[in-house]
């Protein structure tokens, strides 16, 4: 499969990983990417001729039933939680206003 | 942001007239598990910000999620009272999203792969039966809380920057989703509000959450969209959120109904986007549009092994479930003796289980009735605030009933009483107390009371004396009026037969 | 150079256990080796000495006090960058991260201190395990200790470096494609992947959690197990952790011995790509196997040469998950975008993750949200999820067959800095033989075989096993190291 990236894919791309790539790196990308996106698709080809019954592997290990009883355990401290914080106010996280939808 | 322009808003039974509404609803149910869903910190409700977080919850790098057992045990219970098949192996799903009360910015979920699906529920509106049917039921974590600092409005709007706590992040979600409910339309909204109070209800026989709407604990989206009547055409639907009581998830169809109309009968397009209600117009308005953009790229959760409940431990959970809604509503009525019509109007007002636990605490049915469907339902209606979030409990209503049905107080008083409770004074007994409600049975007193009575009414003495018991009733009327209502009326008759007679 | 540091980690343990040196000692003239080289080579990218002789001191105090301590207390060790250390920063190599101090122990971490083992430092790494060269570091390249105008591999470069110059005698790494074994074999030194699931990944770093692992890299296969043995094992707080007991790599490692084995030489990896240098140091190993009892069976795996295209799915669909979390709401960098005096929290996102994350994290984030995003899904992600079960099978094909599969592990030896940069698809081609084993989970080994005859530069070969057979890796490892000595670093070559 061939695949043509528009520099518009690249930035809607961008835009849904939230990194506000600059112009220079749009183009970067757009010329990078094809190629590397030619290479990967033959797993396509690779799955079609294996045939049908083809598990996807999503884990390495097949274990099931991973579970952790329900009694609580020790955290952090609201100061060691808030250390790295680039800033916070009032024992919260500050953080610049939120756009979009109303909590 | 959406700004379509002002349509006019179709009165409900006319959009009824001409258009059918398509329903769904999403429940969100947060679980009352000791510890989060995926790391050991503790749930309480209203801690202080941030001192219930860890490494997972927080998102901070190299951190895992492990999953609760009791939340897994929780959501097949749940998915079994609705009647869910229960997946033989599922798995969790990342859904992608950056939003900053989603510390990984992406949302442990379950995606085409639910633990419980396939499944229904049977409510009851107005003595007829309908069938909600459940598509799946799946387990997730909540976000963070975030608070809006500065602007006029203290609302996301207008704010400067946000203030985050990561206590509520990470608790067991149990989001329960509908398939289409088909009902006629006029039914739509008290079906949406009949459902909502029955999951209320099955989650709190469960026990495996408060369930409590005004605290966010059972939070429910209504999707809906119109089609023309006898059409298959489906509209363009609007995802209604926010809305924190029963009474607004029937106002919110009813709205959303008359607003859609409104915006077909004028040509335009229903925009496809999440609303926000507001309570205290019963209207809703424009959250964030929906559009193709949004791609959660979800993928299965590499971190997470996949949940593989045995036919076993299915079974003994289905075991544990509570008796079946329609099942348990035939045997309390046949139980507590109440007509159709008390049935149905118990259920209407969501106060079944509220009369459960009044009947548990002491009360005889018909006075749990009487204080539920009359005194504490019309102070609901006064307030908007749903029967089960008024703050009076069940123990207490029965509490009141036994001071009637032990003579301290009567029913006029009781009114006060609950006055006092619901104002937060204390318990029914304080109040009495602190208020000063007694009825007043000392013969001394009394007395003083009937004679001044007798007194000043002697041509009503004189009736009595001939032999008219009947009038005896204007001498009651007066002594409670001037013990301001705090006379044992019984005793006073007795003491105004004993003096005339 | 003092003798001390040249000394493998199994021969200091015992010289502590006997005392005729201690911990402080062997631990300060680490740091001073640090001290003296470590401009060259860039390997570390945080010294914490004070505790590591603060952790020294301790154990010598115990030792002296007639405590029975673990083999490897008092053994020094470097840290990869990757690997959460609570109280000493951790930057996975990016500017993202820069001054970040985890207020947690990742398990491994817990697991040294509870060993005894003074944490040298924290090691340089391509940002976020991204790379085979370790020059995609937000802080400079780490330097290959044969040729220091050469990389050392990566992403555990600085991991590699750091005990191939004789800058700590043990490692950590984390191999998520080839992460330990590749600059292993770039330098000279032994790396094992562990079976997936054989080390808690608690509080590492994820790139790609279905297939990075933490392990061991030493200078000799018994070092590499000695660790082993101390970092693996049940994990409640990792969900994927294996519950079930650490095969005995100690013991095995002791062993060494090949005969009667079967081993696997996989015909996919070899030819074209393949530097002959690394080629004939190769097939003279395989010829020494033979000599030594053991039986060589060709065995075909044809999927394994989809593996880099399945990987280069997998991978940066998961890494785009993983790093979402670097958002500057929490923690790490936090930077707003140029002449916006009031900027909304997603356009501090998007410019802090511009500013913070380097090329290389970018083009593999937005690889990983094109591959999963809705109606690509299928076609990639899907697909490459569906070759991994096809490479799991050829491997299950291949262990009826024989007990071990060996191979080169990577196709050249170390190349200059720059020599690759400008091309991102060859320096990913670099991890043909190594990507198969994380993405069917079996463990990995890198057992240096000479110094090519056409660059002078290390060669390493690689055995692969069944999962939780590590076992048998370091069985095999330590018979072929005897056969064939490892290369030994005179002086750093600047």
């Amino acid at each position: 499969m061939s695949s043509p990236l528009s520099r518009e894919d690249v930035a809607h791309l961008a835009s849904l990983a939230r990194i506000s790539l600059s112009d220079a790196e749009l183009d970067r990308l757009g010329a990078e990417l094809p190629a590397i996106l030619d290479h990967v698709a033959a797993v396509q080809g690779v799955v079609e001729s294996a045939g049908a019954d083809v598990t996807p592997m999503s884990h390495p290990v097949p274990i099931t039933n991973v579970f952790r009883a329900d009694v609580p355990t020790p955290g952090l401290s609201r100061d060691d939680a808030l250390a790295g914080a680039p800033a916070a106010e009032e024992d919260r996280f500050l953080v610049p206003k939120i756009l979009g939808e109303e909590a | 942001m959406t700004t379509a322009a002002k349509t006019p808003l179709v009165p409900f039974d006319e959009a009824l007239t001409r258009y059918e509404p398509v329903m769904g609803l999403e429940v969100h149910v947060e679980l009352n598990t000791a510890t989060k869903m995926f790391c050991g910190c503790a749930t309480e409700f209203g801690a202080e910000p941030n001192t219930q977080v860890c490494p997972v919850c927080l998102g901070l790098p190299g951190a895992l999620p492990v999953v609760n057992a009791k939340a897994v045990e929780s959501a097949i219970r749940i998915g079994l009272a609705l009647n869910c098949e229960i997946a033989e192996w599922c798995r969790f799903a990342r859904k992608n999203y950056f939003y900053p009360d989603q510390p990984k910015n992406f949302q442990t979920s379950q995606y085409d792969e639910p633990i419980a699906f396939d499944g229904y529920t049977d409510v009851e509106v107005d003595g007829e039966v309908y069938r909600i049917e459940i598509e799946r039921a799946h387990m997730e974590e909540d976000t963070g809380k975030s608070l809006h600092v500065g602007g006029a409005t203290g609302r996301i709007h207008g704010a400067d920057h946000s203030l985050l706590d990561y206590n509520r992040a990470g608790i067991p979600l149990i989001e329960i989703v509908t398939r289409t409910i088909e009902v006629p339309g006029d039914k739509a909204p008290l079906v949406a509000r009949a459902y909502v109070n029955q999951l209320r209800d099955l989650m709190l026989a469960l026990g495996v959450s408060d369930a409590r709407m005004d605290q966010g604990s059972l939070r429910a989206d209504v999707n809906l969209s119109l089609k023309p009547t006898g059409s298959s055409t489906l509209g363009t639907r609007s995802e209604t959120k926010n809305v924190n009581s029963f009474r607004s998830v029937e106002r919110a169809v009813r709205f959303e109904v008359g607003r859609h109309a409104g915006i077909i009968d004028a040509g335009q397009k229903v925009v496809q986007e999440t609303r926000h209600f507001h309570e205290s117009d019963g209207t809703t308005s424009s959250g964030r549009e929906k559009s193709d953009a949004e791609d959660y790229r979800y993928f299965p959760e590499p971190d997470l092994a996949p949940v593989a409940p045995s036919r076993a431990w299915v079974d003994e959970l289905r075991g544990t479930l509570p008796e079946p809604p329609s099942e348990r509503r035939k045997r309390l009525q046949a139980e507590w003796d109440f007509s159709d019509l008390d049935m149905r109007d118990t259920i209407g007002a969501g106060a079944l289980e509220l009369i459960v636990a009044t009947v548990e605490a002491g009360a005889a049915p018909q006075a749990a009735r009487k204080w539920w469907l009359g005194e504490l339902a019309r102070r609901s209606n006064d307030t908007g605030v749903d029967l089960a979030a008024l703050p009076i409990t069940p123990a207490q209503v029965a509490g009141i009933q036994g001071l009637i049905d032990a003579g301290r107080i009567n029913d006029k008083l009781a009114r006060d009483v609950f006055d006092g409770v619901l104002a937060g004074e204390g318990t029914p007994e304080e109040v009495v107390a602190a208020r000063g409600l007694e009825v007043v049975s000392d013969d001394g007193a009394l007395g003083e009371a009937v004679d001044r009575a007798i007194e000043a009414n002697p041509d009503v003495a004189d009736k009595i004396r001939d032999g008219k018991l009947q009038a005896a009733g204007a001498l009651i009327g007066a002594v409670m009026k001037d013990m301001r209502g705090q006379a044992d009326a019984g005793r006073v008759r007795e003491l105004i037969l004993e003096k005339l007679t | 150079m003092s003798d001390v540091i040249r000394l493998n980690a199994s021969d200091l343990a015992a010289q502590l256990a006997e005392g005729s040196v201690t911990s402080v000692e062997a631990t300060q003239a680490q740091l001073d080796r640090i001290a003296s080289v470590d401009g060259d080579l860039n390997a570390f990218l945080h010294v914490d000495a004070e505790g590591a002789l603060a952790t020294a001191a301790d154990v010598d105090a115990r030792r002296a006090a007639g405590e029975s301590l673990p083999t490897l207390a008092g053994v020094p060790i470097a840290v990869k960058d990757l690997i959460n250390t609570k109280g000493q920063p951790t930057t996975a190599g990016s500017k993202i991260l820069e001054g970040w101090v985890p207020p947690y122990d990742a398990t491994v971490v817990e697991r040294l201190r509870a060993a005894g083992l003074p944490i040298l430092g924290k090691t340089n790494l391509d940002e976020f395990a991204m790379g085979s060269s370790n020059e995609h570091s937000a802080y400079g390249p780490a330097r290959n200790p044969w040729d220091t105008n050469r990389i050392p591999g990566g992403s555990s470069g600085g991991s590699a470096a750091a005990v191939a110059a004789f800058e700590a005698p043990l490692a950590l790494g984390t191999d998520t494609g080839g992460s330990i074994r590749q600059p292993g074999a770039m330098t000279g030194i032994v790396g094992v992947k562990p079976t997936y699931g054989g080390v808690s990944r608690y509080g590492v770093i994820a790139m790609a959690s279905s297939l990075d692992q933490v392990g061991p890299m030493a200078r000799s296969v018994l070092d590499a197990a000695l660790l082993h043995e101390v970092v693996a094992g049940h994990d409640p707080r990792d969900s994927t952790s294996i519950d079930a007991p650490v095969p005995s790599v100690v013991d095995a490692a002791r062993r060494g011995d090949v005969a009667g084995l079967r081993i696997g030489v996989v015909r996919e990896f070899a030819g074209e790509g393949f530097q002959p240098g690394v080629q004939r140091r190769f097939d003279e190993a395989v010829a020494k196997l033979a000599d030594a009892g053991a039986e060589i069976v060709e065995v075909s795996c044809p999927s394994f040469t989809h593996g880099i295209a399945a990987y280069y799915l997998v991978m940066p669909s998961e890494v785009s998950s993983n790093l979402a979390r670097f958002d500057a709401m929490r923690y790490g960098l936090r930077v707003s975008p140029d002449g916006n005096p009031s900027p909304s929290a997603e356009q501090v996102m998007a410019a802090t993750r511009d500013a913070g994350f380097g090329d290389e994290v970018k083009r593999r984030i937005i690889l990983g949200t094109y591959a999963l995003s809705s109606g690509y899904f299928d076609a990639y992600y899907g697909s490459a999820q569906k070759v991994r079960t096809l490479i799991a099978q050829d491997f299950s094909t291949a262990f009826a067959q024989v007990d071990v599969l060996f191979s080169p592990t990577a196709p050249t030896t170390a190349w200059r800095l720059g020599e690759k940069s400008d091309d991102p698809l060859a320096m990913y081609l670099e991890d043909v033989c190594t990507i198969p084993a994380n993405l069917a989970g079996v463990p990995g080994i890198n057992v240096p075989i000479g110094l090519a005859d056409d660059s002078g530069l290390p060669v390493g070969g690689q055995f692969l096993a069944p999962a939780q057979a590590d076992d048998r890796l370091y069985n095999a490892g330590a018979a072929l190291e005897r056969l064939v000595p490892a290369p030994v670093l005179e002086e750093v070559v600047r």
